[in-house]
């Protein structure tokens, strides 16, 4: 008798358990964990896309989204070799500068299609142009999710105290010309001060330089990226004229010299309006954003790009593409524009960056972003950009010298990345 | 030794019993070092046979495709316009830092041999940068080595104009091997101190007796005697001074030009960078037999230079 009700009892206890195991068996394998790698750490940029992920989660409950900040410097270098470990992740940004290799080696997921069937995406108001080097075959590959031109960021205190005019006295005046911006940093430069940093280019970034050379109609290669036109004249002109403003005016900081504009130690910087958070807070000093002033080539502008893709190496790409779908809408590319300025045409409108970028006036909104992005042309790239950029910075290095001979360097730079740029 | 484990068997055990007491002491010495056994194994001759099997293919990470190529990456060593300037690059960094790090570990040492007051302080003083974290430690330097930095300001305060330490070429291959140098000369210093303390003391006193000078003495006796030691110092700095890498990407990123762009560095551009998998590893495998022919050398040559009292 005990052993029947024993027996029943067991039985009665595996039918309730039985299914609540399955069903639990089957929610962990319906649970997705996405893994995305960014460049930043920075608390608000985190705090921005945890916010998105946990929005994307009301709709799929069973997708985790979470992110991974791999150091700027080295983050190309860190991704890939995640890929070779075996460990991609499910979603990347992407450098501008790198995204041709990714997008031309398969290595990504096309979203076209995703972003098309996604309710009240608006697909078609992402600009063309921004989407250029993301683009293959028709098909987007990485959604360029934030297009940031460049501008000078001024110390109008420093400009001041050394009795140069400043940008804003030149731009009135008409006369916002490199020449210009070069004796107002050379007179900042003779007080002690630094006179005109580009930022990040440390004499290794060199394709930051395009924020300069671009005034002169000067590129590394020609359009279709097939030959070098380093030793052509424009880039000749460009550069012997950034080597006199290191090594005759004393404008820029030499190789080697180090100043940091937002310490208040240089006249100007040249960067991305997103350094506008960088500006001091506790020993504040008068400042300006202005456009990159006029070259011998005319007005003109740039911009840096990241793009945000998936990767085919993934485990869940489709999930993956639903997700970039969803962080890209015109909803939150909305709040992504306070941090990282939107390629679609709505959201480029003084009203909306204003709201977004409460430190800019509407002057300068004007004229630097939405002129910017509308006009800029991208950072220069290339398919193998790391080999490239590797034999550029060796070969320049021939022309961080006071004695420099330029177009000789530059001749021999072609020599070497000629052949890469034809692979 | 067969008798004696017939002798330790315990009675009433079957002769043909498989666990002798050779067997399980095989095991157990096996048992012990298994960790260390596993350990090489998974971490040293598993990725060292999969570095040679990687330099015969070309390996597309982003394309994610893996093709047999053969020789061709070693074919590429010849062709290879950059590796004469990077193994020149190796060699003057290796024997630079290999006759500054011993020479002036040598003197240190002997100079701290000395029985003075506070000299356990000197001691801990030079010795300190070994256990200070290297990436930090090239930071700071990096610093200093600017053209405005530390160094050149210390410089101008006695009206000397520096060099751009890392921007020159000459310079900036001194300033690595100098902040290799003062990073590790701690280590070495110690290792010959221990061999200095170890030389008998009556040979100096009866090299006195003799009339002896003190450098005399230092070359008879002082260095035959610390002469192992002299040995495995220069054979690990060599195998070290192959292997560095974080000084140069922090410091010089191999420039100017390809002027500090080291064996190691370069490999990790090709492999790292470049997306060069294939090519990398075959550089790692020259690496590896470069190391391998100079440690072999050095070892040979131990029987001509090394002086041992047995």
């Amino acid at each position: 008798m005990n052993y029947h009700r024993t027996l029943k009892s067991a039985v009665a206890a595996l039918a309730v358990a039985v299914p609540l195991c399955w069903s639990g068996i089957a929610n962990a394998q319906d649970a997705v964990n996405l893994r995305m790698t960014i460049w930043s750490a920075n608390e608000a940029h985190l705090k921005l896309f945890g916010d998105i992920a946990a929005g994307f989660k009301k709709d799929h409950p069973n997708v985790t989204v979470t992110y991974e900040s791999l150091p700027f410097d080295t983050y190309t270098t860190a991704l890939t070799t995640q890929i070779a470990g075996g460990n991609a992740p499910d979603m990347a940004w992407i450098f501008e500068t790198a995204a041709y290799d990714f997008v031309n080696s398969g290595a990504l997921y096309p979203l076209t299609d995703t972003l098309k069937a996604t309710k009240g995406y608006n697909a078609e108001e992402l600009s063309a142009t921004a989407a250029e080097r993301w683009t293959k075959d028709g098909k987007l590959f990485a959604y360029p999710f934030s297009t940031s031109p460049f501008a000078m960021f001024v110390n109008n205190d420093l400009i001041k105290a050394s009795g140069a005019k400043t940008p804003a006295e030149m731009i009135a005046a008409g006369q916002w010309t490199w020449d210009n911006a070069i004796a107002t940093a050379s007179t900042v430069g003779k007080t002690g001060k630094g006179g005109l940093i580009v930022r990040d280019f440390n004499y290794q970034i060199w394709q930051n330089l395009a924020s300069v050379w671009n005034g002169w109609g000067a590129s590394p290669w020609s359009a279709d990226g097939k030959t070098c036109t380093m030793t052509e004249k424009p880039m000749v002109d460009a550069l012997t004229f950034i080597h006199d403003a290191v090594f005759k005016n004393k404008a820029m900081p030499g190789p080697g010299e180090s100043v940091d504009f937002f310490a208040g130690n240089a006249a100007m910087t040249i960067t991305q309006i997103s350094r506008a958070s960088l500006l001091p807070k506790d020993k504040p000093f008068a400042w300006d954003l202005v456009p990159l002033p006029k070259g011998p080539a005319g007005n003109y502008a740039l911009i840096g790009q990241a793009g945000v893709g998936v990767m085919q190496a993934g485990r869940h790409a489709k999930t993956a593409a639903e997700f970039v779908a969803y962080m890209t809408n015109p909803e939150n590319s909305a709040k992504l524009s306070q941090f990282f300025p939107s390629a679609r045409k709505s959201l480029l409108n003084a009203e909306v960056l204003k709201k977004t970028n409460p430190l800019l006036s509407q002057e300068q909104i004007d004229k630097v972003v939405i002129s910017g992005i509308a006009t800029g042309k991208v950072i220069p790239g290339h398919t193998g950009f790391a080999q490239i950029q590797q034999a550029v910075r060796s070969g320049l290095d021939a022309v961080w010298r006071p004695d420099a001979n330029i177009p000789t360097a530059l001749q021999q730079i072609c020599g070497q990345i000629g052949p890469l740029l034809k692979r | 030794m067969a008798v004696a484990q017939q002798t330790a068997r315990p009675e009433g055990r079957s002769s043909s019993s498989f666990w002798t007491i050779a067997r399980r002491d095989s095991l157990a010495g096996f048992l012990f070092i298994a960790p260390q056994l596993i350990g090489i194994t998974l971490f040293v001759l598993i990725p060292l046979c999969l570095v040679f099997w990687y330099s015969l293919h070309e390996w597309n990470v982003l394309a994610n495709t893996f093709t047999y190529t053969g020789l061709t990456n070693y074919q590429m060593l010849l062709e290879d316009t950059s590796l004469p300037s990077v193994l020149g690059a190796t060699a003057i960094f290796s024997a630079g830092l290999v006759i500054f790090n011993l020479s002036l570990a040598l003197l240190l040492a002997v100079l701290l041999n000395q029985k003075l007051a506070g000299i356990t302080i000197f001691r801990t003083l030079f010795f300190s940068p070994v256990v200070v974290s290297l990436v930090a430690w090239t930071i700071v330097w990096g610093f200093l080595l600017q053209k405005n930095g530390g160094i050149n300001g210390v410089l101008l305060v006695f009206g000397i104009e520096g060099p751009n330490w890392l921007r020159e070429p000459v310079t900036a291959m001194i300033s690595v091997i100098i902040v290799q140098v003062f990073k590790n000369v701690g280590l070495n210093m110690i290792l010959f101190l221990a061999a200095l303390q170890g030389v008998p003391n009556e040979l100096y006193e009866a090299a006195r007796i003799d009339g002896a000078p003190r450098f005399k003495q230092f070359r008879r006796i002082t260095l035959p005697l610390i002469s192992p030691t002299i040995l495995l110092t220069s054979i690990i700095t060599i195998v070290g001074s192959l292997q560095v890498f974080a000084q140069i990407a922090v410091l010089t990123q191999g420039g100017p030009g390809l002027t500090t762009t080291v064996l190691v560095y370069y490999l990790y551009q090709q492999a790292f960078q470049f997306h060069f998998f294939g090519y990398g590893s075959t550089l790692s495998i020259m690496l590896f037999v470069i190391v391998a022919v100079l440690t072999f050398a050095q070892w040979q040559m131990r029987k001509r230079i090394v002086f041992y009292e047995s």
